[in-house]
């Protein structure tokens, strides 16, 4: 296997047994994107240099049997909203085109920690608006499997750059299945780890009480390898949780006995595509191969899941986003009659139409008037969603389902029908309301060749089963083994 | 016609905490290094997260104990949402429906002769975080205005009081007891001059008209109260313009949304704000990056039990148990936690309540005043003054010679004097009382044997001529004891 | 609940949310929020008198940080973003 292809796991061992370098490693990388990044768009902004200057350091730390962290000499790309001090952070948008950031995300300052290699910034929609990361202020990010068609998103460029070579590993941030959603279309591994696992520090909010940080990679073992540097309490983000952080590469190969997995029969029959469901109920087969115990369960209130999320998010996002106004930071319009004007004026200019359109959604749902009858309605039937979860987890120890109705869509197809593109949210944005964890891991092709992801679900910190119940699958398949010529 | 006056008060106060609500940023006033004291928290930059600083919140309750509050036991944090150049998230972190305290009380007296109290209702105390600062070009020529940061994210509480109060005196009484309340019990230092306590008031009348019936008038909010002085100006002001303004247009209440006016020192009214044009829709919702605090009975009963004496019961037990006035029990209440310990451990060991007020309201006070003085730094201890007063009481030497000593005292050129400097003093300047006859009589005779035109005064009636013998008596013995000299005087010129 | 903009509607929405809008966007606003206000309107369906609103996606309480000081950023840090500054300050157009 080449190096843009191996995974982390393997070119660590490569690193430690003397066989390559780190900056041997990175140099591979960067010449892949600059071989091929002009056509798929993963990055906003590479950092070469810097890199490669980490890359001798920690080789040179290697060659002297200096103690080296987890994640020692190996490239990890990011989604351009964690901020990373002195570095560009975007978030795609014109708004942050010239922002640098005087500090560091806490995920930023763990992997410096855990001596990665920082590569660069890659592509989202702007403000993690989006599926499909056409909404970015700057380029769309293509499907390295297929480039007519969406990387999804919105951490398309962090999926596309696991893909396409560029970086072994990249971290992304999900918030109604922002890395789950583009993992699937390609073919990489996504987790979107238990609200609180990671913190958030660092992470430009979007809808904060469902942003959540997590990893893309090339197979589950890498996905458990990044996620054990990242996770833990932050005391600077006070949702960030207490709680033990388990070794998850140590117990990944031991499968789980009397495993029971929860599916939902008759699922969403209407809009699911034939070979998304196809693939799903082949990758029931292979656990029930492996001796797991197929559970029906119900949840009766997963279709308003994409309702709920679609007042909640614009609520929050509406909040989060009103501190871009031209007076602290960020892009400021060059004619305005007053600072009212100027504000207004600042955002009319900087925002794209996503991004308008659900500070428009969320300021009216918080409007006086309006409150109850959205946001309110919307927090209750939250708890609906999330209730329906624990019930079902009494019964089964995960659930799995599709990711996406379908496989990944042609760019342009639903750009002009946002409630289209906000209905293919259907099966990821319920981990988010309920802040469980999900992960997508590659599950199938379609005839047009391109991937098909499984979603697996678990209970709140059970990132541990969920990681050993996919790798599971995983071993028995090679779906996860397949690159994009 | 006549009218009431109903008013009622939102009293900002910045808690007294070294760093910020939600960030670890010094809270230290400092206008002259503006935005030094910021980082990515209370800069609002994207990504950053707020921390709830537990010592804020401590102040907080103690706070709304104090003011005779529910502390719930459940409360939550949530964002108000408006732009302004100071607010550099756009939203404000505050407390919307569930404050962390609730409807308490504060007894203010309304009228010091008659000794009239009055319970004025606090509906709710919150914490929130305050704004930066905006200064404005005074020039006129509308140039940029300038922001400072390092204001932003200071804890505040928010003291919302019922309508319960009847006039701009009333209102100022509440304030003058607020403050001193949140001095006594050391959550804020109140300094209105840097803005730790900040006053907005809600004004309107209800007039009672001739049928009867009352018709309220459109509730005014006035903003910019940042002295004692001001809030009583600027009520006193609305009060009359409103009146007016009844009487032109008989517009009340339901005719008219609440209108916000900023108060002018330096004109002497209150001016129309450019109104927001939204209408104050602040869309509060629930800050998603805060967890909610919970309260348990015993943290509460923690907390009641850290709290001092109010000083409204102070007062009370000053005036009962030391026989002070009314005066001067509010004059020492009202200097201040210090002063009142000070006092307090002087009358204690002195044993004499109405002497030691005596001395500590106007010697003590007096020199402080001169000085410059806070009570802390004062080179007086009360033990000392006690034991000085004790000697005055036990009739050891005169009041006129406390004073001397007391004057001794304050010069000392070697620190803080102790208990023994007292004596040391009576003896250098010889001020111990003599009122033993044998040695006072030979003085008195030789007066008298010198002054023969003064003695005949007296003889023919003039008692004034008594008091420059005596005089002269008392500047050849300082410690005489000028009762005992006039007796002997008396006796020899009868 | 109402699920038809009117224009009206957008330009308040609009102005609350300080975001300036050209013609075509307020029309084409109107009518995607329109469009996403009937879909949500599903919820509806559901009774929740007796639900309490759930407003974080974990349970989590009480999470204090001590009264310490923590290194603040230096000035021409903090005002390395800003569009405008005269080197100590923010600057703004005039606000009044
Ligand atoms: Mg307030
Ligand atoms: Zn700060």
């Amino acid at each position: 296997m080449s190096i843009t292809s191996a995974t982390a796991s393997e070119l660590l061992a490569k690193m430690n047994s003397g066989e390559i370098s780190s900056e041997e490693i990175t140099s591979a990388c960067l010449d892949e994107i600059s071989r091929r990044d002009g056509s798929i768009n993963a990055f906003l902004s590479v950092q070469q240099e810097a890199a490669l200057e980490k890359a001798r350091e920690v080789d040179r730390k290697r060659k002297a049997g200096k103690p080296l962290g987890k994640l020692a000499g190996l490239p990890v790309a990011l989604k351009d909203n964690i901020c990373s001090e002195g570095v560009t952070t975007t978030c795609a948008s014109k708004m942050l085109e010239h922002f640098v950031p005087p500090y560091d995300a806490h995920i930023v300052e763990q992997l410096k920690a855990a001596d990665a290699v920082l590569i660069g910034k890659t592509n989202l929609d702007e403000f993690a608006m989006g599926s499909s990361t056409e909404n970015s202020a700057f380029k769309t990010t293509t499907n390295p499997w297929n480039t007519a068609y969406a990387a999804g998103g919105s951490s398309g460029g962090s999926a596309a750059a696991v893909s396409a070579g560029f970086a072994p590993l990249a971290l992304g941030s999900d918030t109604g299945g922002s890395i789950r959603q583009p993992a699937s279309f390609c073919g990489v591994v996504g987790l979107k780890p238990t609200y609180g696992r990671v913190s958030r520090y660092g992470l430009v909010a979007f809808a904060s009480s469902l942003d959540q940080i997590g990893p893309f990679a090339r197979d589950v073992t890498d996905a458990a390898l990044i996620l054990g540097t990242i996770a833990g309490k932050d005391r600077r983000d006070t949702t960030s949780l207490d709680a033990a952080v388990p070794e998850y590469t140590s117990t990944l190969e031991q499968p789980l006995k009397n495993l029971k997995v929860g599916y939902i029969e008759l699922l969403h029959e209407e809009g699911l595509h034939a070979e998304v469901k196809e693939a799903t109920l082949r990758a029931l087969d292979v656990y029930k191969s492996l001796g797991a115990e197929m559970v029906p369960i119900t949840l009766p209130h997963a279709k308003y899941c994409v309702a709920t999320y679609y007042i909640i998010a614009p609520s929050e996002a509406s909040s989060n986003l009103a501190r871009y106004d031209g007076v602290h930071y960020g892009y400021r319009a060059p004619h305005f009659e007053n600072m009212i004007d100027m504000y207004a004026a600042s955002r009319g200019e900087a925002f794209g139409d996503e991004v308008k359109r659900r500070i428009m959604l969320g300021t009216y749902a918080l409007s006086s008037g309006y409150y109850d009858a959205y946001y309110l309605k919307a927090l209750k039937v939250r708890r609906l969603i999330r209730n329906d979860f624990e019930q079902a987890f009494q019964s089964v120890d995960i659930i799995a389902t599709p990711v996406t109705p379908t496989p990944a869509f042609t760019i342009g197809e639903l750009v002009d029908d946002p409630l289209a593109m906000y209905l293919a949210d259907i099966f990821t944005t319920s981990a988010n309301l309920s802040g469980i964890p999900g992960i997508s891991i590659p599950a199938g092709m379609s005839k047009n060749n391109l991937p098909i992801g499984l979603q697996l679900l678990a209970p709140p910190l059970e990132e541990e089963r969920l990681l050993r119940a996919a790798r599971m699958f995983e071993r028995e398949t090679d779906w996860h083994l397949k690159r994009p010529v | 016609m006549d009218y009431t006056v109903i008013i009622g008060l939102e009293v900002h106060v910045q808690l007294q905490t070294r760093t910020k609500l939600f960030c670890g940023c010094s809270t230290k006033f400092n206008p002259d290094h503006p935005n030094t004291q910021t980082c990515p928290v209370c800069l609002g930059l994207p990504g950053a997260l707020p921390v709830l600083n537990r010592e804020a919140f401590h102040l907080g309750m103690k706070t709304g104990l104090a003011i005779n509050c529910e502390i719930p036991a459940f409360t939550k944090w949530d964002r108000k949402q408006y732009y302004y150049p100071d607010l550099p998230k756009a939203y404000q972190i505050s407390q919307y429906d569930l404050p962390m305290s609730q409807n308490g009380w504060l007894e203010i007296e309304l009228d010091p002769e008659t000794r009239e109290k009055k319970k004025i209702g606090i509906i709710r105390a919150h914490l929130e975080e305050d704004a930066g600062k905006n200064s404005h070009d005074e020039s006129g020529r509308g140039q940029d205005s300038k922001v400072d940061l390092n204001r932003c994210g200071t804890p505040l509480i928010e003291i919302v009081s019922e309508p319960d109060l009847r006039s701009a005196q009333e209102a100022r009484t509440y304030l003058e007891e607020l403050k001193l309340l949140l001095t006594y019990i050391d959550v804020s230092d109140c300094n209105m001059q840097e803005g730790s306590l900040r006053c907005d008031a809600n004004v309107n009348l209800h007039v009672h008209q001739a049928n009867g019936e009352t018709v309220p008038t459109p509730i005014v909010e006035i903003k910019n109260l940042n002295s004692f002085r001001g809030v009583e100006q600027a009520i006193e002001y609305e009060v009359q313009r409103q009146w007016k303004h009844w009487q032109e247009t008989g517009l009340s209440l339901k005719d008219v949304p609440k209108e916000t006016r900023g108060w002018d020192a330096d004109r002497g009214v209150t001016l129309e704000q450019r109104g927001k044009e939204d209408a104050a829709d602040y869309r509060y919702f629930p800050d998603p990056d805060l967890a909610p605090v919970t309260v348990t009975d015993a943290e509460r009963e923690r907390v009641s039990q850290e709290l001092c004496e109010r000083p409204a019961d102070r007062r009370a037990r000053f005036e009962e148990s030391y026989q002070l006035s009314v005066y001067d029990a509010a004059v020492i209440i009202d200097q201040g936690l210090a002063v009142a310990d000070y006092f307090e451990t002087v009358a204690e060991s002195c044993g004499n309540g109405k002497q030691a007020a005596n001395w500590v309201t106007q010697d003590v006070l007096r020199e402080l005043n001169e000085r410059g003085l806070d009570i802390s730094k004062f080179p007086i201890q009360p033990d000392v003054l006690a034991a000085l007063l004790q000697k005055v009481n036990a009739e050891e030497i005169t009041i006129k010679s406390g004073r001397t000593v007391f004057q001794e005292l304050l010069n000392y050129p070697e620190g803080v004097p102790g208990i023994e400097q007292i004596q040391n003093i009576i003896e250098d300047k010889g001020l111990a009382l003599v009122s033993d006859t044998g040695e006072l009589d030979s003085i008195v005779q030789a007066v008298v044997d010198k002054n023969e035109k003064a003695v005949a005064d007296f003889q023919s009636g003039k008692q004034a001529a008594l008091g420059a013998l005596i005089g002269q008596v008392m500047r050849e013995i300082k410690g005489a004891d000028p009762k005992a000299v006039r007796e002997l005087f008396i006796a020899k010129m009868s | 609940m109402s699920v038809s903009l009117s224009q009206d509607d957008v330009l308040k929405v609009a102005s609350l949310s300080r975001l300036k809008l050209s013609e075509a966007e307020v029309n084409s606003l109107g009518q995607q929020m329109g469009s996403v206000l009937k879909y949500i309107a599903m919820l509806d369906e559901l009774n929740t008198d007796a639900i309490e609103p759930m407003a974080h996606a974990i349970e989590i309480s009480n999470v204090f940080r001590e009264d310490e000081l923590q290194t603040s950023l230096p000035r021409e840090k903090a005002l390395s973003n800003a569009p405008q500054t005269d080197g100590n300050y923010f600057l703004v157009p005039a606000i009044l």
